[in-house]
This record gives structure tokens, sequence and C-alpha cells, in this order.
């Protein structure tokens, strides 16, 4: 008996228009940042570029102090952050999954109940750059981030599953808890720390909202926050940190191509690494969601 | 005797040790979740820099009363609530007719192509989002030189209020439809063939076997997805709102909601206990509605509830 099915064209055309609106985006920048400048501002940004024209990214690579930098203080934020936020959530992710531990209940809810109310931006705000004296540390940029309700959430679900048979025959053995979490938890919960390590990597890589409140600092400042101001002021690309390439006139600075070639640097590589690993991603959201 | 006991006990040692585990998340909740709740008391008081804000006076609830006689309340909390609405209605039917055409389609392979593409947006972050959009949108935009070239006139997208509502909810569900369509496709992955296959012999259509068996087994989850959207209605995604609309202050009247507005009144004005105040109304509807939301979900489906 022939399975019936619904049209597949009609289906698989929606699919693939939506499927090009995802990408287009994409390629729009990558044209615009390979266009000559004249062109653009004549003709406007085309899909295809009139006249490839690889001067922006010569431009912008020439001496790329600037976007060195935010590299270096992405990449330390974002490995640092995501290595050390796995091992604080893990530790009381594990301890959470422990039917047996004493408080429990009490500290569940102490997790649990920062999703529901927050105090707000303001109180926040006051605590960490008067008190805390954070502004402009590199600190600033990690700390808030490092103990997620929700990542706790999904590894704590990943750590029930282990079963406690395994636990107790440790503790049967004299090992104590810190050897138990090291050496049996974590190996055993490879797949879960995948999971919580790139939804981490994530935030912390796209992250702007920290270094917009708390940082000025040059010297501090990450891609994203980069890419944010070099769209508010056009002459950011002109700043001094910014040298001329040989032979190339101020008159001719390829200034909206290159804050595209920047936008695509920025952020290019994670956009290649991300969706090799979007399985993990896809296990985190249904976890969460639907009843296994 | 007993207490002694006890506190050399094997059970004490390992509520210690876990504990200790737990010690590094617990000081930064309490640092960075706790501490900040316990400074809403500044939504109380009017706050200036000479006397800091342990000695700036209190002032009751004129923050909040000066804040909803204003203009400002009604048509931040309108926008973050519109938004919010609209990007729950329509997000919540594209995801689930997403999962279930995605469903529909024979070759696994196209499924997998589609997904991982589909995905794409989750990636970007919204300045990266912004850039494109003022790729498309912008004075040398792609649809703006197209729109000059057909003769309607240079377009300025960034100074006409009326397309932007349309415009960001769009680009909202472009960014979230590849995720949010997979959490409903995961929930369709886990109804039973038997069902399927049972309505295929009594001569069901495709169609048919969407309205009776997909739809009903999905509401489920459809409905936990959208309590959980509700409760979170007074909260906006920032950059959304800040971003995509470059920050036109002419564009405000469409594009300013709660979030967006604490933040400038904080860096802009400096009127601390206002922002303050604007941020614990937000923080206890938000507080209201997750406990309204739950208490339903108890009453229509008691396997649903979040706790």
């Amino acid at each position: 008996m022939k399975k019936k099915v619904l049209p597949q064209i009609a289906i698989n055309t929606v699919f693939i228009i939506f499927g090009i609106a995802c990408i287009f985006p994409l390629l729009a920048m990558i044209s615009v940042s390979l266009s000559n400048e004249t062109d653009i501002i004549k003709n406007g940004y085309r899909l295809i570029p009139k006249t490839f024209d690889f001067s922006a990214y010569i431009y912008v690579l020439y001496k790329p102090i600037q976007i060195l930098n935010a590299y270096k203080v992405s990449l330390f934020v974002s490995i640092f952050g995501t290595v050390a936020s796995v091992l604080v959530v893990s530790g009381i992710a594990y301890t959470l999954s422990r039917n047996d531990y004493k408080f429990k209940n009490p500290l569940s809810f102490f997790v649990f109940f920062t999703m529901l109310f927050n105090g707000g931006l303001v109180p926040s705000y006051i605590l960490i750059s008067n008190y805390l004296h954070l502004k402009n540390t590199i600190w600033v940029l990690i700390l808030p981030y490092m103990a997620c309700p929700w990542f706790i959430l999904i590894l704590r679900t990943f750590m029930q599953k282990i079963p406690v048979a395994i636990i107790e025959s440790c503790t049967m053995d004299g090992a104590s808890e810190y050897r138990i979490f090291f050496q049996i938890i974590l190996p055993l919960s490879k797949p879960g720390l995948a999971t919580v390590g790139l939804f981490t990597l994530l935030q912390y890589w796209n992250d702007w909202w920290l270094s917009m409140l708390y940082i000025d600092k040059e010297s501090l400042v990450p891609l994203q926050y980069m890419l944010y101001r070099m769209m508010k002021n056009i002459d950011y690309l002109t700043s001094s940190s910014n040298m001329m390439p040989p032979g190339m006139k101020a008159a001719s600075l390829p200034s909206e191509s290159a804050r595209m070639a920047m936008a695509l640097l920025a952020v290019g590589p994670m956009l290649f690494v991300f969706p090799f690993f979007q399985k993990y991603f896809i296990k985190g959201l249904t976890v969460g969601a639907v009843k296994e | 005797m007993i207490a002694k006991k006890f506190l050399s006990s094997r059970k004490y040692k390992k509520s210690i040790q876990l504990t200790i585990l737990a010690l590094p998340a617990i000081i930064l909740l309490l640092v960075f979740s706790y501490l900040p709740m316990a400074g809403v008391f500044i939504a109380f008081k009017k706050i200036n820099y000479v006397q800091g804000i342990f000695n700036s006076p209190w002032v009751g609830f004129e923050n909040f009363k000066f804040f909803f006689s204003s203009n400002d309340a009604w048509l931040v909390t309108r926008n973050t609530l519109a938004y919010n609405i609209a990007f729950i209605s329509i997000g919540t039917a594209l995801s689930v007719l997403f999962a279930i055409l995605l469903n529909e389609v024979t070759r696994v392979k196209l499924v997998k192509i589609y997904q991982t593409v589909f995905f794409f947006p989750y990636f970007f972050s919204w300045i990266i989002v912004a850039y494109m959009v003022y790729s498309f949108i912008g004075p040398y935009g792609v649809i703006t030189s197209v729109m000059d070239k057909i003769g309607m006139g240079s377009f300025n997208f960034y100074t006409e209020t009326w397309i932007w509502p349309g415009l960001l909810v769009l680009i909202n569900i472009w960014k979230g439809l590849g995720y949010t369509s997979i959490i409903f496709y995961a929930g369709i992955m886990g109804i039973s063939n038997e069902y399927y296959e049972a309505a295929a012999i009594d001569g069901a259509t495709r169609l048919q076997m969407i309205k009776s068996i997909t739809l009903p087994l999905l509401t489920p989850l459809i409905t936990i997805m959208t309590l959980i959207s509700v409760g979170k209605i007074f909260y906006a995604d920032f950059g959304l709102f800040f971003f995509i609309p470059r920050e036109v202050g002419q564009l405000f009247p469409v594009t300013q909601v709660i979030d967006t507005y604490v933040y400038r009144m904080l860096r802009g004005s400096g009127d601390i206990g206002m922002s303050s105040a604007v941020g614990l109304f937000q923080s206890t509807m938000g507080f209201l509605l997750v406990l309204v939301s739950n208490h339903i979900v108890k009453k229509v489906n008691p396997e649903n509830k979040i706790f």
C-alpha cells in the first residue's frame, strides 16, 4: 500500500525559500565586503559585487591592532569563561541531582527562584560598578554569567540519569564526593557537559551586554562590542589605531565595505564552528521542554 | 552522644562535601542574583550622588507615580506587551507549522539539511543581525537601492515608524524559527507511530492525521511553551529593540520597550530611583505572571507544570 503523503513540492519550496532567507543576509554581507567603495556609493549594495575589490580586507588587516585585540579579549573571556562556568555549574548540578543530599530542596529553591524574579538592571549596575569595583576589568565580562540556572537545570537532568548504584558502590569503597565527582560523574556526563559548554561558549562569544555596561577601556573591548561601536560611529574605523596601507588614499577609504569586512572577520570563525555542534544545542533545547 | 556520632558520620561528611562542590555557584548566585534583589529599595528613594544610595531620602511610591503618570509608561508597556503577543502568537503558529511540515518531508536527509540551515540565524548576535538589516535597508542597502531604481525615490527606512512593528516581528521570528520549530519537532517525534498506522488503516488522509493526531497530541507542549512565554511577557529582547533600529530616536514610539527604557534612563538622565522603579515594576509583573501561568498549567494539565 502506497503511503500517502502531503505534496512534497509545496513543502520543499517553502523550506527552500526560508532556507535562502537564513543564509542570504550572510552572503549579502560577504558581497558588500568584497565590493568597490565607489560602486557602493553610486549603486548601493549588490548581491554580487560589480567589481571584486579586496581593499576593505587590505585596509582592515594591514595593521589590525583593533581587531586583534578584540579577538584576544573575546577568546580569553569565552574560553576561560566556558571552562570555569562548566565546572561551577556541573558542581552544583551534581549536588542537586543527588536525592540523598540533605539540603536538596532549599538549594533547588535557592537556584531556581532566581529564574522567577530579579532585582533589575539598576541594583546590579550599582553593585558591580561601585561596590565590587569590577568596572573595566576582564572579570566583569566573565563572572556574571558563570552560574546560569538554566544550565544548572539541564546538567542536573543529565546527571539524574546516572545510576545511583555506581555512586553507592564508590561510597562503599570509601571515595570522597570530590573523587566521585571528578572521576566518575564528569566523565559520564560528557554529552551534557558538551551541550552546556557549547551554549555557554556561544553566550560568551556573542555577548555585548556586559561590555556595553561596564567597559570603556579600549584594551578590554571584545569583538561584539567593537562591532557595535563601529556601527554607531563611522569615524571609528579611521581612528588612530587603524593605519592606512601604502597606496591607499584617505579620500577613497573603504568605510562601508571595511565595516562589513570587520563584521565578517569578527564572527566568521564561530559561524563555522557552531553549526558543526548543532546536535548538542538541539539536545539542550529539547531536554528542558520535552519529557524523555 | 548522638550529635557527636552524627558529626563524624559519613552522611555528614558527604553533605559537607556536596555542599562544597556547589559552593562556587552558590556564592555567584548570592552575589549576582540575590544581592541586587536586595537593592530594590532604591526604587523607593530619590537618589542624589552627594548622599549616595544609603543616605538619599525615601520618597515612597513617588518614582512609580511619576512613571505611571507620564506618557512613557503607557507607551513602553504597550510596546513590550504588543510585540510579545505578536511574537508568541505568530511565532508559535509558524514554529508548529514548520515542525509539522518537516515531519511530512519524505527524504530524511533533506530534513537534516533544512534544520541545520534554519539554525544559522540563532548563532548570529543581534549586532550582526543589525549589520545584515542595515545592508538591506540602509542608505546603500539592497532593498533601498532597488526601490530607488524602480522610481520610488530615496526611502529612509530608519525614520518611517510605520514599517517597524511588522519589520521587527519578521526579524525576530526569522531569528528564532529554526530552534523553536525543533522543540515542537522533538515533540512530534515523541508521538507513537501506532496512531498514524491505525489511522492509515482506517483510510485517513495525511491532513486528517495531522488534524486528529499530531495537533491534539502536541497541545500539551504548545501549552507549556506558550505559558512560559507569557510568563516573560513583560521582558523584551534588548538586543532586538536596541541594535536593529540603530538607536534612532524618531523610532522610539514604536521601538522603545521597558528594557531599553530602563537602560536609557540609567545612562542618560541618571535618575537612578526612577529607572530602578521601572525595573522593579517589570520584575514584579513578570514574577506574578509566572505564578499565575504556572497555576493555570497545574489546573489544565498537571504533568506539565514547571514547579
